[in-house]
């Protein structure tokens, strides 16, 4: 009986064993299949990718292109569910999510996962170019079988590598515009590369537990909170520099420096505290500091560097 | 008695959900309809109107 089923029992009134199961999804279900959250991240950083582009980009094309690269982004999520279905049943924090809830059968999500994923490469070549088309193709490739099938059963270094996924939007970005890769949108591929790890292992820190229940070696079940919260601080520290590497050897400006070192040392110092508040509620509170803490340090350079490419687009700007 | 087995009645909930479902992906399609129309306007821009009557 699939996971899906299983729980359809428990977790449906409506739900009867001796008649064939239907689907009980709504919109919203499959809109959460997609993980809405990190598509907005995947957009943002786009956007960026997107608009840090020497070439002009017409409003409409760049839109549907912003539109295929964040669908290409939620299918790989919806991969990620269905694949890992039976492991997101057995933890609190990803229990509710679609399919262990029973709302959408591992089926359904397959295939919605495969025609999003399709669709949107096919979509974005044909509007954009056959480059970005094929980036967004190997970053779907690289999230789901790479990170999701192999690396994350497999090693503590799972999120580090597979972070490379959610480090590719700028770059691609980048390139539907203009056929190609700049140091600049390398630049912030780096920069989310190197920031994956401080955020996602202070969430991992708390939810130990959950991770080692579900057979997910992440660092903090195989090599200790201590060893977790050291690896933190040095990924928090190397961050500093390489956040502010757009504006000090390509074409980022000083608003995005000043936010980039203001964040950066936050964002270490937060690394610190965590490093030394090792037991307890307070040690618990502080990784959960750090977490968020990451999430705006990224919207918030990413915003300045936004902010910085379309001031000048302004009507007033404009008039100068 | 028909051979081909019969699909379960569907309770109000599941009805309501299934409808609801339904109006979902027909807007979506929609939009993926005026999507490719207007992305295909811009593509082609000022060459739109340049063909032979």
């Amino acid at each position: 009986m699939t996971i899906a089923a299983e729980s359809l029992e428990t977790s449906s009134p409506s739900f009867d064993k001796e008649r064939p199961t239907i689907a009980f999804g709504t919109a919203r279900d499959y809109y959460e299949l997609l993980k809405p959250r990190v598509m907005q991240l995947v957009i943002f950083t786009a956007l960026v990718g997107m608009l840090t582009s020497p070439e002009p980009i017409n409003p409409i094309l760049g839109f549907a292109s912003l539109l295929a690269i964040a669908v290409g982004a939620g299918a790989s999520g919806c991969l990620n569910m269905w694949y890992d279905a039976s492991i997101d049943a057995l933890m609190d924090r990803t229990s509710k999510r679609p399919i262990p809830a029973g709302a959408v059968k591992p089926g359904e999500a397959l295939a919605f996962g495969m025609t999003l994923s399709i669709g949107s490469v096919l979509f974005l070549g044909l509007i954009a170019n056959w480059q970005s088309a094929a980036f967004l193709a190997f970053t779907i490739f690289f999230y789901v079988v790479i990170y999701t099938m192999w690396l994350k059963h497999w090693t503590t270094q799972n999120i580090v590598i597979g972070g490379a996924a959610g480090a590719f939007p700028p770059m691609i970005g980048y390139m539907a515009v203009t056929g190609s890769v700049s140091l600049e949108s390398f630049l912030y591929f780096l920069l989310i590369f190197v920031w994956t790890p401080p955020h996602f292992w202070a969430l991992a820190l708390v939810k130990s537990k959950e991770y080692a229940r579900a057979g997910v070696p992440m660092l903090p079940v195989i090599a200790g909170p201590d060893a977790t919260r050291l690896q933190i601080l040095i990924y928090s520290i190397a961050l500093i520099p390489v956040g502010m590497a757009p504006a000090l050897i390509s074409h980022a400006g000083l608003l995005y420096l000043v936010v980039a070192t203001g964040f950066g040392v936050v964002l270490a110092y937060y690394a610190f505290d965590l490093y030394r508040k090792r037991e307890g509620d307070e040690a618990r509170k502080a990784a959960f500091r750090l977490f968020g803490t990451s999430i705006l340090y990224l919207f918030a350079l990413f915003g300045a560097r936004l902010i910085e490419q379309l001031l000048p687009l302004l009507p007033w700007s404009l008039m100068k | 008695m028909s051979v081909y087995p019969q699909p379960p009645e569907l309770t109000q909930e599941e009805l309501q959900r299934r409808n609801a479902r339904s109006r979902a992906l027909g807007l979506f399609l929609g939009a993926l309809v005026i999507l490719f129309f207007i992305v295909t306007i811009a593509k082609l821009g000022g060459n739109v109107m340049n063909r032979p009557i």
